[in-house]
C-alpha cells in the first residue's frame, strides 16, 4: 500500500506539473525573464500549489501519525548556512540556463528528447558529485535527504 | 482542451501539485521534494530505494500520460546545445543537492511549513535564475 501510494504520488505529481506549464522550459524563462517580456502566468503555479500544501499540512499534521506510517520525519534543520546560500544559487543559475529544474526534467523525460536525457543525466551526475565531494550530515539522508 | 501554462492552468496545475504533496505527508509522513527523492536513488547510502523507484516511475508514467493527451506540455528542451545542458544539470544537481532541495522540496513543501531555510533557499535561486536569463538573454544574446 506505502509503495502504490509512491508510485500514484509521482504520477499526479507529474501530471500537476505538465498542466501546469513548467515542463514547458521557454514557458519558464519567460516567467523568469522580469527584465524583458515577463509572462507571469507559472507565478500562479507556485500561487496555487503554495495555498493548498500550506493549508493541507495543517489539517494533516494535527494528526498524530501519518495513515501509513508510525510518525511524521519532518526536516529540523533551523541554520542558513553558506551551503544553503551556494547550493540554491547554483540551481539557480542551472534553471536559469535550461529553464528545467528536477522534477519537470524528470516528467519532460516521456518527450523521447536526447536533449532532454542528456540534462537529466548530468543532473544526475551534479547529485552524486555532490554526495562525493561534500561531506553529509551525520544524521544521512531520510527519504527526503536534508531537504528544509 | 486545457492549455497548459495559461493562468487557469498554472492554477490548477499547482493546486495539484500541492494536493500531491498535501497526500506524501498525510500517508507516509514525508516532504515531497524531487531532487532528495531522485539523488537518494543513486547516493552511496541511502534508505527506501524501492520507494524513490516508484515515485520516479509513477512521474514518467505521469510524464506519458502528458505526452499523450497534452502533449504540448512536453516539448523537449529549448536548448539542444550539448555545451550549455550539459553544465546545466550538473549545476540544478550538484546545487539542488547543496542547497538540501529544490522548487518542490524547499518552494512548495518548505514555504509551506514557513521555514526560514526554504523561504531563504526560494528567494535565492528565484532571484539567481532571472539575473542568469537577464544576463544570457539581454547582454549576452542582445535582446
Amino acid at each position: 500500500m506505502r509503495l502504490v501510494s509512491f508510485l500514484a504520488l509521482g504520477a499526479l505529481f507529474a501530471v500537476g506539473l505538465g498542466i501546469s506549464g513548467m515542463t514547458q522550459p521557454l514557458k519558464v524563462l519567460g516567467f523568469l525573464d522580469v527584465f524583458g517580456a515577463w509572462d507571469p502566468a507559472l507565478a500562479f503555479v507556485m500561487g496555487g500549489a503554495v495555498a493548498v500544501t500550506f493549508i493541507g499540512y495543517r489539517f494533516v499534521l494535527a494528526r498524530p501519525h501519518p495513515f501509513l506510517g508510525a510518525s511524521f520525519d519532518m526536516p529540523s534543520r533551523r541554520n542558513i548556512d553558506v551551503q544553503l546560500l551556494a547550493g540554491a544559487s547554483l540551481f539557480g543559475v542551472g534553471w536559469g540556463l535550461a529553464g528545467f529544474c528536477p522534477g519537470p526534467a524528470l516528467v519532460a523525460l516521456a518527450s523521447g528528447s536526447l536533449d532532454v536525457v542528456i540534462f537529466v543525466a548530468a543532473m544526475f551526475v551534479g547529485f552524486l558529485a555532490k554526495d562525493l565531494l561534500v561531506a553529509s550530515d551525520a544524521a544521512g539522508p531520510g527519504l527526503h535527504a536534508d531537504v528544509p | 482542451m486545457i492549455e497548459p501554462g495559461s493562468i487557469p492552468a498554472a492554477l490548477f496545475g499547482g493546486a495539484l501539485i500541492g494536493v500531491a504533496a498535501v497526500l506524501m505527508l498525510a500517508l507516509n509522513g514525508r516532504i515531497l521534494g524531487v531532487s532528495g527523492i531522485a539523488a537518494g536513488l543513486i547516493a552511496p547510502t541511502s534508505t527506501d530505494r524501492l520507494a524513490r523507484a516508484l515515485f520516479l516511475v509513477g512521474m514518467l508514467a505521469g510524464g506519458v500520460a502528458i505526452a499523450v493527451f497534452l502533449p504540448s506540455a512536453l516539448p523537449g528542451a529549448v536548448s539542444g546545445n550539448v555545451l550549455l545542458l550539459i553544465p546545466a544539470g550538473l549545476a540544478v544537481g550538484f546545487g539542488t543537492r547543496l542547497g538540501g532541495g529544490c522548487t518542490s522540496g524547499h518552494g512548495v513543501c518548505g514555504m509551506s511549513r514557513l521555514s526560514g531555510r526554504s523561504i531563504t533557499a526560494t528567494m535565492t535561486f528565484m532571484f539567481v535564475a532571472m539575473v542568469t536569463v537577464f544576463i544570457v538573454r539581454h547582454l549576452l544574446e542582445g535582446n
